[in-house]
């Protein structure tokens, strides 16, 4: 039978030390990615009267709020090169990458713990997990992104061909959050300190991050810039303003960020690969 | 290429239990840890020691499974049948040996795994079909057939949050039973649904048993085990106690292990944390003079008595007993508060030491050996303990209605019925 020369015969056998991270068999599993990410959103706003409208609801909730207290109150201004008044466009612009990198970190970080059940039931790749996890995200995105389109036709903002690179820009965010997020959900598997840890690393996160104040407020001599490049969410925001506001475009600081997220990523798909044997039993 | 679908030497699995009891670390207890282990280290002659903390799930199985064939696995709870099945659908690695499998392998380790609530029937098989492993292309292929296997048909767009219970079971069923793999790993399906849909899944799994395809089938339902198998491996404390033709298997398995003293009795060690507060002592079997005893009379009443402790009170619990053939065929159930009296009476137990008693008439049980199952729980609020092999005692026919003729007699009861002969022509 054709059918016994294409089976692959399997070889449980304690592994040791590092393993490597066989792509094919994520791949052979992709449909599975597909189906578990939208579960994710099937379920995410069932009985929920507003349903998929929190998408949009909640960044602009916080564009209200900072446009009041930051732009108002406080009085920051937005990057050079922007009119002031257009600070609700230029916090709602750092605010939807913010957020789509923060839904999908929260959410990677617990989601092996959060499938336990099929973790200790079922063999697939678990790197589907925290992949379909960080996926999930983008449907509220790209609802939230047709607002700050229609927001910015309000307030007559032109729209350039830079806004190409966004594809690429929400990449860079979702793999910061999928590299971050394989590290923290393999340790939550056998230490549930990080849950308590991820909602005050976010916050921190936050405010290291050019998300409601502009980036000139840092200093640009120094090292504080490129301190601040470690944050490749930094480099996501600049490129998303800059993509859509015309604010000044992303300087070297960005190579910094590709490169952390790029080590983060690989280290992370490592660490995760190592722990995978032990989850079934810790889980 | 061998025609072996599943290879397995010296196959061991090592869990620690303080994982287990502890359900998880926390950061705090690593760095306390860590420093205890460092100091442990640091004194002369000792040695690493970690042998208190670990127990060995799987130790040094090895087995082969021809393609095609059926294999039978039986052993009591924690014998390790789950863990091994585990180590062989991938959910787990082993600690030592090696195993080879050759095809994919679909397993009902649990039925309804990765099912969400909030998601409709339809949506859920997707789902469902996708995490056990099959292509969409294959789940639309199969979809009506799955929703008519499950009979829930009607509400295949309804959450199943919504659905009974049984119909959750057969959809979740209707699901694995869809899949086509090479090796079927069978975990105690067979618990599912109203006899109707236990028949129907009986019949679905000869059928794939027919079609070629290896089946690992794990049950505790030893006529279920006796039909679909030919070969059937024990295992006992995480070890292969023997393979061999299911019958025999079977003998062994039901002889081995169980007091047959006429009494059972369990340590604090051997019931499940999540028994508490119900804590069972002791089973006993006694015959009418009221001496504990292996065997009983069949013209004789006999008394069956279950021990047990609460820690605390509970509502509405019911102590009773299952009584099987041992051939796995359920011969009655009955519970201490079957009568409304005594419903109305101990509803609610405080906390104490208890004895459950109840006498089996005379002239009830046919000749052979039985197995006494016990079971406390709250009616569809909590099973706080079950064990459906807690002891195996025989039944001696001597005296018993038609022994005048030394043939064996079919049927678990043996009644003296009164029987009238009225001669109408004469």
């Amino acid at each position: 039978m054709p059918a016994e020369i294409t089976t692959p015969t399997v070889y449980l056998r304690p592994s040791k030390g590092w393993i490597p991270l066989n792509l094919a068999d994520l791949w052979a599993y992709r449909e599975l990615v597909y189906f578990l990410t939208w579960r994710d959103i099937k379920v995410r706003y069932k009985q929920a009267a507003l349903g998929i409208l929190w998408a949009v609801l909640q960044p602009v909730m916080i564009m209200v709020v900072f446009t009041v207290i930051f732009g108002r109150l406080a009085g920051l201004k937005p990057d050079a090169g922007i009119p002031e008044a257009w600070y609700p466009v230029f916090s709602l612009a750092a605010l939807l990458p913010w957020q789509l990198f923060q839904a999908a970190l929260q959410r990677s970080s617990v989601s092996l713990v959060g499938n336990a059940n099929l973790l200790t039931k079922v063999y697939f790749p678990r790197l589907i997990i925290p992949f379909s996890a960080v996926a999930a995200g983008l449907v509220d995105f790209l609802i939230s992104l047709v607002v700050l389109f229609v927001l910015m036709l309000a307030y007559g903002v032109s729209f350039s061909w830079n806004l190409l690179w966004l594809p690429l820009l929400v990449l860079l965010a979702l793999m910061t959050a999928l590299a971050v997020g394989l590290w923290l959900s393999a340790l939550n598997v056998q230490y549930r300190d990080v849950q308590q840890i991820v909602p005050f690393l976010l916050q921190a996160w936050m405010y290291a991050s050019p998300v409601a104040y502009s980036i000139d407020l840092i200093p640009a001599t120094g090292p504080w810039r490129l301190l601040y490049g470690l944050n490749p969410m930094t480099g996501v925001i600049q490129g998303f303003r800059w993509a859509l506001l015309g604010s000044s475009p992303p300087d070297q600081l960005m190579v910094i960020s590709i490169v952390m997220v790029i080590a983060l990523l690989v280290s992370g798909l490592f660490y995760f690969r190592r722990m995978e044997r032990k989850f079934a039993d810790m889980v | 290429m061998s025609d072996l679908a599943i290879r397995v030497e010296h196959l061991s699995k090592q869990y620690r239990i303080g994982a287990q009891a502890e359900r998880y670390d926390t950061l705090r207890d690593v760095i306390t840890g860590t420093a205890d282990r460092v100091v442990q280290r640091l004194k002369p002659g000792a040695n690493g020691g970690s042998a208190a903390n670990t127990i060995w799930a799987l130790r040094d199985i090895s087995f082969d499974v021809r393609r095609g064939q059926v294999l039978g696995i039986i052993g009591r709870n924690g014998a390790g049948k789950s863990t091994l099945l585990k180590v062989l659908a991938r959910v787990t690695e082993p600690t030592e040996g090696l195993g080879e499998i050759n095809g994919r392998v679909g397993s009902l380790l649990e039925v309804g795994t990765g099912f969400h609530p909030e998601l409709t029937g339809r949506e859920n098989i997707f789902l469902n079909g996708a995490i056990l492993g099959m292509k969409r292309t294959e789940i639309s292929r199969k979809f009506d057939e799955i929703v008519e296997f499950s009979e829930v048909g009607q509400f295949i767009d309804t959450p199943v949050k919504r659905y009974s219970s049984g119909m959750y079971l057969r959809l979740a069923f209707s699901v694995a039973a869809h899949l086509e793999p090479e090796i079927l790993v069978v975990d105690e399906v067979l618990a599912v649904g109203d006899a109707e849909f236990q028949r129907k899944c009986m019949g679905k799994m000869g059928d794939v048993a027919q079609e070629g395809r290896t089946v690992l089938f794990v049950s505790h339902n030893m006529s279920a085990i006796l039909r679909l198998t030919q070969e059937t491996l024990v295992i006992e404390k995480g070890q292969l106690a023997m393979r061999g033709p299911t019958p025999q298997a079977v003998d062994y398995y039901l002889s081995h292990g169980y007091a047959t003293e006429g009494e059972r009795t369990w340590e604090s060690g051997e019931v499940p944390a999540e028994a508490y507060p119900f804590r069972p002592v002791a089973l006993r079997v006694r015959d009418v003079r009221g001496k504990v005893a292996d065997t009983i009379r069949s013209t004789e009443p006999a008394t069956l008595e279950l021990e047990y402790c609460l820690a605390e009170s509970i509502t509405g619990l019911r102590v009773g007993l299952y009584l099987m053939s041992t051939r796995g065929e359920y011969v009655f159930t009955s519970f201490d508060t079957d009568a409304p009296e005594a419903f109305e009476r101990y509803s609610a137990r405080p906390a104490g030491r208890y004895i459950s008693r109840c006498t089996l008439p005379a002239d009830l049980l046919n000749e052979g050996r039985y197995v006494i199952g016990v079971n406390a729980s709250s009616y569809r609020i909590k099973r706080y303990f079950q064990d459906e092999q807690a002891i195996t005692f025989t039944v001696d026919g001597a005296g018993a209605p038609g022994t005048v003729w030394p043939e064996p007699r079919l049927g678990a009861v043996r009644p003296r019925l009164d029987w009238q002969i009225e001669v109408i022509t004469e």
